[in-house]
């Protein structure tokens, strides 16, 4: 068998395509990115501190 | 022939705890579950229960037994579910339902219970030792635990028929049913992100085994209704779901393809070559659209074959209706939803944001990355990835994307409510959950396809319910509503068993 291919795709290239074409007027733009900021830090509020302690301590055994 | 796709989810919680206490997740998981049922508790019933049982006709021998649920803690509900600890984790099983929209309530339903007994376990412990639950299905670290679904299926349906057509459909149906994960099981491999937390846990195509060696189809055949007529599918490749439009469509879709195998409906053998090493590779493909190898010698992409079984379907809806998968309107709804997920999927899974909740997960994940300057090895972003799926809902990042208004809804908050602590009324779930709600202190045991009443005098009464379709409001609620005790109702339904 030939070797797969490793690279993951991702569907990223055609949004970038896409929203050049269809770029907001930059006051909707600057409004869509004001509550974006927002929601993320508000999200960091309520993340749990030390994330790399956290997520190693995860550990579930046992299961189905 | 096709049957009625009854059909039900049971979904294990990831539980830890936070801040001391004992850490033994069995010991968690019961605490949890005590604190909801407190004094309300209603024990299962464990006799027909034979999970060795397998599809392609044989019982295993006991030398290599798989696991049996340990009998821990273990109830039922009056929304008709069964609430257990199932080896290590919470378990919520959903009562049966005959549609896609009837078992996505009856799902959320059960995030809401979950949150619900780890608010009282708060109450009960103090602070000290919060335990706490996700609902998602791996810890990142090689331990999954699952999300299966089942579906009542004909007996009669040839099981090679059910697993070649099978196979393809569970390796395409992650496009718009994965949860989406950081990273993989594999930590050498090196990937972003991926489709399905449950893909990397699978090695075989076909068995009965659920914690090793997963197969893709399961052949556990155990259907707790009239074995003669019925088998039940139990199906434990997919991802647990908090979109709402993932998990009707997980369960929508899978319905009506299960009721096409039963009618030789599928028209084309869309067998993919290597399905094992597929699921994988499906599972990483953002765009859907790479090209796998076909049995035929074909090649085509996952959008491909689910278009596919989608034109299919769409015919099979034309000339046989969809009666048996939840009835014409549902149905419709699935085709309807089923079509604009492709389409979409087509054009730019990325615009799928809000909807799905592998692309949701996804696009969380991107703001974060552009606008913290992270890569994707980041422990912020394992920690967003289960952090995702936090059952409190003041902690579930799902929840406050739900606040802030990014997520699709089909339910209202009070349809959730209300499936909370009501059965459904279409299927012999409706039995099971008004009986426990009028009797609670007279039912002694219930499980699947029984009850056993403690009427006061004499033996223990074991009402049979065998057949999932009876036991319905339509069928029921007048005899329930004309007997003031359980004494009555075991002497109208006749000579006990």
């Amino acid at each position: 068998m030939p070797e797969r291919e490793q690279i993951q795709k991702t569907p990223q290239k055609r949004r970038e395509e896409e929203s050049a074409e269809t770029s907001a007027p930059s006051s909707q733009g600057e409004k869509i990115k004001g509550e974006l900021d927002e929601l993320l830090d508000e999200i960091d509020s309520v993340l749990e501190t030390n994330a790399e302690e956290f997520v190693k301590s995860y550990i579930q055994k046992g299961g189905e | 022939m096709s049957v009625p796709k009854v059909c039900g989810i049971e979904t294990e919680y990831g539980v830890s705890r936070r801040g001391g206490g004992d850490d033994n997740p069995v010991v968690a998981s019961s605490l949890l579950i005590n604190a909801y049922v407190e004094d309300k508790r209603v024990g299962w019933d464990f006799e027909d229960e034979t999970p060795a049982r397998d599809a392609r006709g044989f019982t295993r021998d006991a030398s290599n037994p798989p696991d049996v649920e340990t009998h821990l803690v273990n109830t039922v509900l009056t929304n008709g579910a069964r609430y257990y600890v199932d080896h290590a984790h919470p378990e919520y099983s959903t009562p049966e339902c005959t549609d896609a929209l009837s078992l996505l309530r009856a799902d959320k339903a059960g995030e809401r219970i979950i949150a619900k007994s780890m608010e009282l376990a708060r109450l009960a412990q103090g602070a000290v030792g919060e335990i706490v639950t996700y609902k998602n299905n791996s810890d990142g670290k090689g331990n999954s635990y699952g999300c299966h679904e089942n579906y009542l299926m004909d007996r009669n349906c040839a099981f090679g028929e059910i697993v070649k057509n099978l196979l393809p459909w569970f390796v395409t149906r992650q496009i718009f049913t994965g949860a989406g994960k950081v990273g993989s099981e594999h930590a050498r491999e090196g990937i972003e992100f991926q489709m399905s937390a449950r893909s990397d846990f699978f090695e075989e195509e076909v068995g009965l085994e659920t914690t090793i060696r997963r197969p893709i189809v399961n052949t556990r055949d155990e259907p707790h209704a009239m074995s003669s007529q019925y088998r039940r599918l139990h199906v434990i490749v997919g991802d647990a779901n908090l979109c709402e439009l993932s998990t009707f469509l997980k369960v929508g879709t899978t319905a009506i393809v299960l009721a096409m195998i039963e009618d030789n409906a599928i028209e084309n053998d869309l067998s993919i070559y290597e399905p094992v090493r597929a699921l994988r590779e499906v599972s990483r493909d953002l765009t859907c659209g790479s090209l796998l190898e076909l049995r035929n010698g074909r090649s085509a992409s996952p959008l491909d074959l689910q278009w596919e079984f989608f034109k299919s379907a769409q015919r099979y809806a034309a000339r046989t209706g969809l009666e048996d998968c939840g009835g014409e309107i549902v149905g419709a709804e699935v085709l309807r939803r089923w079509e604009e997920v492709l389409s979409a999927l087509e054009v730019d899974p990325l615009s799928l944001d809000g909807r799905l909740d592998w692309v949701t997960k996804y696009c969380l994940l991107e703001q974060f990355r552009e606008r913290d300057g992270v890569t994707w090895d980041n422990p912020k972003l394992a920690l967003i990835d289960l952090q995702y799926h936090d059952v409190r809902p003041e902690r579930s990042l799902y929840e406050r994307l739900v606040r802030a208004g990014k997520i699709e809804r089909i339910l209202t908050e009070e349809e959730i409510e209300q499936a909370v602590s009501q059965p459904p009324h279409d299927t012999r779930a409706y039995f099971r959950g008004e009986c426990l709600r009028r009797w609670p202190q007279s039912i002694v045991a219930a499980n699947w396809d029984s009850i056993v009443f403690d009427v006061g005098s004499g033996s223990l009464q074991r009402v049979p319910m065998m057949d999932p379709l009876k036991g319905t409001r339509h069928l029921v609620e007048a005899l329930l509503n004309s007997c003031e005790t359980p004494i009555e109702l075991i002497e109208k339904l006749g000579t006990p068993h």
